[in-house]
């Protein structure tokens, strides 16, 4: 850049409006943001003034540093009084006058009173209509038009307003009205949001124009004008929103307002961190539209249908092409539904699209829907290329919509989360040899304590590991060292394995069996639990559970529990054959202690017998499907056959030796099976290996070459 | 890469139909049109059986000289129908299938539209142009 001289009140003019621009204090203006308005204001042709930024280096550096600044306000001046536009211009052409910006009177502008257009031009120049919507595209130019629409060339409004306003600094060119405007809002923060609701109401309204207090006039617009039920729509704006179509008049001063200006203010004052964001929405704006979203739908965690949609926004009198536009960008998840998040964007577009903005091709970022993280709304940034569609039903809960900013921020976690929402609830995996064990462990929990074993079982059932296993053999073992308990104890044993369907767990569930007829229901309806398990292993082990389920309580047998369960837990098919072995051991010591205790008479006398039919019934029902399993249940049930034949007159002792002598042999003819079958495998696995080394030696000849 | 795309109505009549700019596209129009006769010969043939088991994607529907023509009907009788260039042999089955797949997909979008009237030609979607102009052949 060439070196710049300025005369004194260049410099005093240009650093007045730098520091107007610069709200932040950053010494750096964003290239789109106020310094665009002024440039506009200017009433050059958009062209020259993207030439003029071009030139001064800031779409090099992508901002205006006061250098920068102060060049192209050189270059405007050029730029209007007809001079070419060069580089070098700028010190050569003399006698510049400094450059004009349509602005508002100020009597800080007074001082400048050469380059400040007069207010009367700036009076009345808003006749309260809308601005064709034509004028308004053609100072489209992608995002950063929105910053800068001026009405430039709309024949209503004579002049374009100076953006160079503030309400909170007092810069050299801040209007008046901007200042008035402080006073009104109802935050308290003078942001002019993207046209408000109010907008709406000037083209219906468009007595509007010359009301004469400011106060008034911006009450004036409050009220909806009648015609329509648009009016409903917009009836409660928040007072600040800015009014496009205000007329001037308004107040004493002059200024107008576009709409673009005041949003872009508004907005640039507003954020820190955005520089351009005609699209983002002021807080008041949202709470008006979350006050609509709830007139229709109360939940604002819920849905608004797409024809309850249809209909409110068919309101806005929009084509219905342009509705269908801006549906098609709000709804983000495509579910044909609005969330609160969507319906605010859809609202903001509605009233930029009704203010003469044009609506943008994709989404613009602040109006994403935002994506909530373990919960039901997924939408995420629809930017092609930036992200990518993850939308997934729900909503976003309106307690995040006032965070607008961290919209943008809320992408990338979002896109991990998004596949986290789908998954509701963790489905338990069911593992069904240690379905058995569960099942042990709660007959001997039941067994053991009365307490509610459910609960806490089932929930042990959908994280079934290795600890879990040894657990129950624990509690196997205390279950049985309990002792005495009664057969009627068990309560839910077989309702916990099926928790995975849960249909079935629900039955077993519901017959909380404190008595016997809990246990017969038990025992029928483990039988049914079982079959689906293609486990074969498990109908016999389900018959021994079946058995088992009658009489756990047996403690001279407890003794062999712990120390068989732990050895079972080694391997899953064989401890599951071993459980069932353990099992049917219990069974026959249910079946021989079932006269014991009756003669004991520890137990009530009524469950004993039930149990033992039970046991025979469930066996029998079990026989057939067992039988259908050859490979290791046909021991088995060879051996649960067997057992009903056994003489219950027989001493308990030597038929508990019997019984396990039978179920060591089973144990054993399946070990050795087992055996075999790994033999078999180790010779595989050495041949393969001999025959790797028989290659590798003879690869190694050539290898020494 | 189609050289026209075409989606069908219930009633037979087209609801969009857009071609490569080139040349006659009126050709087009009457390979689309011809092509609903053997659409229909294809649903009839299953007809029997349940709708379910019907495919949606429904295959090569007639060959000519220079195009391939492939169609393609929802469970709701509404019908996509492609044309593409025959010398494009590169072009497999399956992309033929994600092709229609994505059309239908963009389809269903439109549907959720409230502002669309199921039954109206489908104009206002900027998303479902776009998607079918990447399925076009790039013609310079």
């Amino acid at each position: 850049m060439e070196g710049l001289t300025l005369s004194d009140a260049e410099q005093k003019y240009y650093s007045d409006l730098f520091s107007y621009c610069d709200s932040e204090s950053t010494k750096k203006v964003a290239a789109h943001g106020r310094v665009l308005e002024l440039f506009r204001a200017a009433q050059l042709p958009s062209d020259v003034v993207h030439q003029i930024m071009e030139l001064c280096g800031a779409t090099r550096l992508g901002y205006f540093g006061r250098s920068q600044f102060y060049i192209a306000l050189k270059l405007v001046a050029v730029a209007q009084s007809g001079f070419p536009l060069r580089v070098e211009s700028i010190n050569t052409v003399k006698d510049l006058p400094l450059p004009r910006f349509v602005a508002s009177k100020n009597e800080q502008e007074s001082r400048h009173a050469a380059s400040y257009s007069s207010d009367s031009e700036n009076q009345g120049s808003y006749s309260g209509v809308i601005p064709p919507p034509p004028g308004r595209g053609q100072v489209k130019k992608g995002s950063t038009s929105h910053d800068t629409v001026q009405p430039r060339t709309s024949a209503d409004q004579q002049e374009p307003v100076s953006p160079v306003v503030s309400p909170q600094q007092s810069p050299p060119t801040s209007p008046h009205t901007w200042r008035k405007h402080s006073r009104h809002p109802s935050g308290g923060n003078s942001e002019r949001p993207l046209a408000g609701p109010g907008p709406f109401w000037s083209p219906f309204g468009e007595a509007q124009s010359g009301s004469s207090a400011g106060d008034a006039v911006w009450s004036g617009h409050s009220p909806p004008p009648p015609q329509e039920n648009w009016v409903s729509f917009a009836d409660t704006p928040p007072t600040s929103t800015l009014l496009t179509m205000h007329p001037a008049s308004v107040q004493d001063q002059t200024t107008v307002r576009t709409v673009a200006s005041a949003t872009t203010a508004n907005e640039i004052r507003r954020q820190s961190s955005s520089y351009d964001d005609p699209w983002k929405i002021t807080d008041e704006q949202r709470q008006y539209y979350v006050n609509q979203f709830k007139t229709i739908q109360p939940d604002l965690n819920g849905f608004i249908p797409g024809s309850a949609a249809k209909e409110f926004f068919t309101k806005s009198k929009l084509p219905i092409l342009e509705l269908s536009h801006i549906w098609e960008l709000s709804d983000f998840d495509k579910d044909g539904a609005l969330t609160l998040d969507e319906f605010c964007a859809a609202f903001h577009l509605v009233v930029a699209r009704k203010n003469g903005y044009d609506l943008p091709e994709k989404l613009p970022e602040s109006l994403m829907p935002k994506l909530i993280d373990l919960e039901d709304s997924a939408d995420v940034g629809d930017q092609p290329g930036e992200v990518g569609y993850s939308g997934s039903p729900a909503e976003a809960p309106p307690s995040k919509s006032p965070s607008m900013p961290s919209l943008n921020q809320t992408w990338p976690e979002l896109n991990q989360s998004s596949e986290d929402t789908a998954i509701v609830h963790p489905v338990p995996i069911r593992m069904t040899p240690s379905k058995i064990h569960m099942q042990e462990m709660e007959l001997k929990r039941t067994g053991s304590d009365h307490t509610n074993p459910t609960s806490p079982l089932l929930v042990k059932t959908s994280d079934l590991s290795e600890e879990n296993k040894i657990n129950s053999s624990v509690k196997f073992a205390s279950g049985n060292t309990v002792g005495q308990q009664q057969a009627g104890v068990v309560a839910q044993p077989p309702a916990v394995p099926p928790r995975p369907q849960p249909s079935q767990a629900a039955g077993p569930v519901v017959h909380r069996p404190v008595d016997a007829d809990g246990l017969i229901t038990h025992t029928s309806t483990s039988p049914q639990q079982i079959p689906e398990q293609p486990n074969f292993a498990d109908f016999s082990q389900f018959e021994v559970f079946a058995a088992s389920n009658v009489n756990e309580e047996q403690d001279d047998e407890a003794e062999k529990h712990p120390e068989v369960l732990p050895v079972e837990k080694a391997s899953d098919p064989a401890s599951s054959l071993r459980v069932a072995k353990t099992d049917s051991k219990i069974e026959e010591k249910t079946a021989a202690s079932a006269p014991a205790n009756v003669s004991k008479g520890t137990t009530p006398l009524a469950p004993p017998p039930k149990p033992v039919r039970r046991r025979l019934k469930s066996e029998d029902e079990l026989r057939p499907e067992v039988d259908e399993h050859t490979q290791k249940t046909g021991v088995l049930a060879a051996v649960l056959a067997s057992q009903p034949s056994i003489p219950r007159s027989v001493g308990k002792d030597k038929k508990a030796i019997q019984a396990s002598i039978r179920r060591n042999k089973e144990t054993n003819t399946v070990l050795a099976r087992l055996n075999s079958e790994l033999q078999q495998q180790l010779k595989d696995v050495l041949e393969e290996r001999i025959s790797l080394e028989v290659q590798l030696e003879q690869l190694r000849p050539f290898s020494h070459l | 890469m189609a050289v026209c795309v075409a989606v069908i109505a219930k009633e037979n009549y087209p609801l969009y139909i857009r071609s490569v700019p080139t040349e006659n596209e009126l050709k087009f129009h009457y390979m689309v049109h011809t092509s609903l006769d053997v659409v229909d010969e294809k649903i009839s043939a299953m007809g029997k059986a349940l709708v379910d088991q019907r495919e949606l994607y429904l295959g090569l529907l007639y060959p000519t000289e220079d195009y391939k023509v492939y169609g393609y009907v929802t469970n709701s009788k509404v019908k996509f129908v492609m044309v593409v260039d025959a010398s494009n042999t590169a072009l497999r089955d399956n992309e033929i299938r994600s092709m229609f797949r994505k059309l239908h997909n963009s389809y269903t979008d439109v549907m959720c539209n409230p502002f669309y009237d199921p039954g109206d030609r489908i104009q206002s979607s900027r998303a479902f142009d776009g998607m079918v102009t990447s399925m076009m052949i790039q013609v310079c």
